[in-house]
């Protein structure tokens, strides 16, 4: 008993140790990728950014909209019914944009990521890479990487404005607030500073679930089983990650 | 082919999108005010309290964005705070003898400097300062002064 604890605890060590290098190594080849084979990034941007834009945008609609509601009935108890814009627009930008599109994009992106990966090593195509000469590494992981990267921010910046026409549906249109109280009151108190807070954390949030999503499937045991065990830990270890560095980013940001 | 022309059609659109989502945020929800004049020259006023008045607060003369707070700092000699704020350029025509107060928009909105006109035939200018200054009315100070008030009358 003491001993599988042991064991667990000097395992996850060991992983965590194995990932801090595997990301040293995405890090160190993303600058000649980036600039030399760009078009494996473009390919990679499409993948993740492009085909995630349905579910983000739907996702934020009712995210806003929801916020105008939740918003409308507790500020209302104060008379303040008009500040929903505001409410929703600091929860959109600060919070829920950049920490749910981290989670679709974990769910919707990370997982094809993982078990493509996984199930190119399940069936030998990165042995067979590296026996060609080519690198994986640079050939495969660091352009899904760098996709994910550069997707992240775009997609919580689209699922923030998405969210605040959705608030501003429900707010305006559904409860009758004044549509100039609403947006006037959210320019006041918004400031760009916030807006740039929510890119930074998206940005670190990208940087986090696509490295977390490569890693598990370029460390999967090589079956199926395995593969599908790395698909669901890139979900569950992104959503942990973000929402700890989250707390992290929002504490040393006030 | 066919398929690469749509992978780079569906990525370009995606980054514009996600261009115009950031445009959209930092111009229309963040504070833009209607004031963006480089055009201006900057007064200075004295307060015994400015509450809670940020920096970038807008200047508002008969309820009309005309300026910016531009700093506040602490006068450690007099023991106020010194408030310096811009006002364009084109309002050149404001009397000296203004007064300046702390106001807040509406119940919990944001505090912004109202200025009302004086009777002065001198202008404001580069370096004024105002006069007359009104602090920021500090809800909790007036909730004191009532309770005191109240609990004495019931004496």
């Amino acid at each position: 008993m003491l001993r599988d604890i042991y064991n667990a605890m000097m395992e996850f060590v060991r992983a965590f140790g194995a990932f801090q290098l595997f990301f040293l190594r995405l890090l160190a080849n993303s600058p000649s990728i980036f600039f030399k084979r760009f078009s494996l990034v473009v390919k990679q941007v499409y993948n993740t950014g492009t085909l995630s834009l349905v579910i983000i945008m739907v996702c934020g609609f009712f995210v806003g909209a929801v916020l105008g509601l939740q918003g409308y009935a507790n500020l209302a108890r104060f008379n303040a019914e008009d500040s929903v814009g505001t409410f929703a627009a600091f929860a959109l930008v600060k919070e829920l944009g950049p920490v749910i599109t981290a989670l679709l994009f974990a769910g919707r992106a990370g997982t094809a990521l993982a078990s493509e990966i996984g199930l190119m090593k399940a069936t030998n195509q990165l042995s067979a890479m590296e026996m060609m000469g080519v690198d994986p590494l640079r050939r495969i992981l660091v352009p899904r990487f760098l996709g994910g990267v550069i997707a992240m921010p775009f997609l919580a910046a689209i699922f923030s404005a998405i969210g605040l026409f959705g608030a501003h549906l429900v707010g305006v249109g559904l409860l009758g607030i004044d549509v100039g109280a609403f947006w006037q009151l959210m320019q006041q108190s918004l400031e760009i500073g916030d807006i740039q807070e929510g890119i930074v954390k998206s940005f670190v949030f990208g940087v986090i679930a696509s490295s977390l999503a490569v890693w598990e499937g370029y460390s999967a045991i090589p079956t199926a089983e395995g593969v599908g065990r790395a698909t669901t830990r890139s979900v569950v270890i992104t959503a942990i990650v973000v929402l700890i560095f989250d707390f992290m980013i929002t504490a040393v940001a006030l | 082919m066919r398929q690469t022309r749509a992978v780079e059609f569906g990525t370009g659109l995606f980054v514009l999108m996600g261009m115009a989502a950031l445009f959209f945020l930092t111009t229309q929800a963040t504070g833009g005010d209607g004031f963006s004049s480089n055009d201006v020259f900057e007064v200075q006023a004295r307060f015994e309290n400015v509450g809670s008045l940020k920096p970038r607060a807008p200047v508002a003369m008969a309820g009309v964005t005309i300026g910016r707070v531009t700093d506040i700092v602490f006068d450690p000699v007099e023991l106020n705070a010194v408030v310096s704020f811009v006002i364009d350029s084109q309002y050149d025509q404001i009397p000296d003898d203004s007064s300046a107060a702390i106001l807040t928009s509406g119940l919990l909105g944001s505090q912004y400097i109202g200025m009302e006109a004086g009777g002065s035939e001198i202008y404001l200018e580069e370096g004024s300062e105002i006069f007359l200054p009104q602090s920021a009315i500090i809800l909790e100070n007036l909730i004191g002064k009532f309770l005191m008030k109240s609990s004495s009358d019931s004496k």
